[in-house]
């Protein structure tokens, strides 16, 4: 299914006028100012809704996560957030970055706890806060351990943790677990999917990996063009990812509809 | 692996111990042989006796030194902190004073501690200022490198979290600034005594480099190696003080070595 262009419009859901979580409208992106780099790109994350974005090495995925976490201004377009103009503004959505960015000089707990010391919450009130998400997060008596003390798979869902105690109902996650082995990362990505839902935040993830993007999204992006040899990226398709319903997600990376969905982002990609 | 290590760890011991007891013996038997004429280098044992004969007089002209050492090396710590904070902030800043830092490194300091004693006098001044002059390059430079370590990504990161300038030097750049930081402190702080002691030379009336000059006018040149060996010795001590200094300011260090 390739993508409608967007505009202004709340998103109708049951009957229901609904108005999305994040919405990017007709961005252009730039790294120095003057080039485009990301051309009229439009994003639609809904409430709850965990969306992928997919594309080649070097083609704008993080400048535009980049844009809707507000740390970069657009050279044309804006970003809603609950219909509400946050462009250019940090500090209204989460975001996880590829590297987990745990500081190695704070013990676990005060690493998950930044946003809410950030904020100008006392440690004691941060620590009683999080401490009982740490279970929750795979994180039990890793407390008072030194980032270094974790395995790679541990760092990243402390990440995901302090992304979390942020405290928006909006996420975007850089690749968040390229870093890791096979095995580790199929496990914390269906992790990742189940706190997601659990928690009920929207999330829209940069991946590499076509597998991934489809196993976890709902709806999958793909970018195409090549910015440094002068081609702007532009999202060249979206594919909705159809799922039934109570199918678990190792048994719908074995079904004809998750590999149609496959076929329909490689396509997009290949073109 | 616990004996792997543990006999690493005694061969980094061993290694070293017998290479200086090998040069002590070499250096007692070209002595006690004739090959160096007592006068011009006394024997190990001589310095030693040496040592222990000036004991109390090395002691008091030891604090003399390193009270100088430890205002001039605080007061160093403290200039360079505050001028690489301010060159990492402003990149004006930074662009302007970059010359002048390496310049302050460049310039040697036994040409300048005479105009020092010229402009300060004999007292303590010209001391702590040389020193200052010493220290302050490698707190400086180690610091600014130690600020611009950290990941712009965290820097990032710490904005979408709403993190104010202070509060991401405070979490981010401060900590990563300090494995640096130590570097540049352990050098300074050897830097610090010999400061000390160069500006003693040309003019006092106490402190480690007095001494010197009070033995080498008189030719007891084993009395002057005495005070050599106190001076290294000293900076060693420093070193360690500086050592200790980091292991307790920066407790995950040592779980980062563990886990490599």
């Amino acid at each position: 299914m390739s993508s409608a262009a967007f505009e202004n419009a709340p998103v109708f859901a049951d009957g229901v006028m609904t108005v999305p979580a994040l919405e990017a409208q007709h961005l252009s992106l730039s790294w120095d100012g003057s080039h485009v780099v990301v051309a009229d790109a439009n994003i639609t994350v809904g409430t709850g809704e965990t969306v992928c974005m997919v594309g080649r090495s070097g083609c704008g995925k993080t400048t535009i996560l980049h844009a809707l976490a507000g740390l970069t201004q657009p050279m044309e377009g804006r970003v809603l957030l609950h219909g509400k103009d946050v462009t250019g503004t940090p500090g209204h959505v989460s975001y996880m970055f590829q590297k987990d960015l745990l500081i190695p000089s704070k013990r676990v707990l005060d690493n998950v706890c930044l946003p809410l010391t950030l904020k100008g919450m006392s440690k004691a009130v941060a620590h009683k806060q999080a401490r009982p998400l740490l279970g929750r997060f795979g994180l039990a008596d890793t407390e008072d351990k030194w980032p270094s003390e974790l395995s790679g798979g541990m760092r990243q869902r402390a990440a995901f943790l302090r992304t979390y105690l942020m405290g928006n109902d909006v996420m975007l996650l850089d690749e968040p677990f390229s870093a890791l082995d096979a095995i580790t990362r199929k496990d914390l990505r269906e992790w990742f999917v189940s706190a997601s839902r659990e928690l009920g935040v929207a999330s829209l993830m940069i991946t590499h990996d076509v597998d991934e993007a489809v196993a976890v999204a709902s709806k999958v992006y793909v970018l195409g063009g090549n910015p440094s040899a002068g081609k702007p990226s532009h999202i060249v398709g979206e594919v909705l990812v159809q799922r039934e319903t109570g199918s678990s997600d190792v048994d719908f990376e074995l079904t004809s509809a998750f590999l149609e969905a496959k076929r329909a982002v490689l396509a997009l990609l290949n073109r | 692996m616990f004996n792997f290590s543990s006999k690493t760890h005694r061969r980094r011991l061993v290694v070293p111990s017998i290479a200086i007891i090998a040069l002590l013996a070499f250096w007692q038997l070209a002595c006690s042989a004739g090959w160096v004429p007592g006068f011009m280098l006394p024997s190990p044992i001589q310095v030693v006796q040496a040592l222990i004969y000036d004991a109390a007089l090395l002691a008091s002209h030891s604090i003399t030194t390193l009270i100088e050492a430890a205002l001039g090396l605080a007061i160093g710590v403290a200039l360079g902190f505050v001028v690489a904070v301010l060159m990492d902030r402003f990149e004006t800043v930074a662009l302007a004073l970059n010359p002048l830092v390496t310049i302050s490194q460049t310039v040697p300091t036994v040409a300048i501690a005479p105009l020092l004693v010229l402009w300060f006098g004999y007292g303590l001044a010209p001391k702590v200022i040389l020193i200052v002059i010493s220290t302050f390059f490698p707190i400086t430079v180690s610091l600014v490198a130690g600020f611009r370590s950290v990941d712009p990504d965290l820097i990032a990161l710490m904005r979408t979290m709403g993190a104010l300038r202070m509060q991401v030097f405070i979490n981010a750049k401060l900590p990563a600034a300090l494995e640096s930081f130590f570097s540049g402190l352990r050098i300074s702080a050897t830097y610090a005594i010999v400061g000390a002691v160069i500006a003693e030379w040309l003019g006092g009336f106490a402190g480690l480099g007095v001494y010197m000059t009070r033995v080498r006018k008189s030719f007891s040149y084993d009395r002057m190696f005495a005070v050599i060996l106190l001076i290294s010795a000293l900076s060693l001590l420093l070193m360690r003080v500086v050592d200790l200094m980091q292991r307790l300011v920066m407790p995950w260090l040592k779980a980062e070595r563990n886990d490599q």
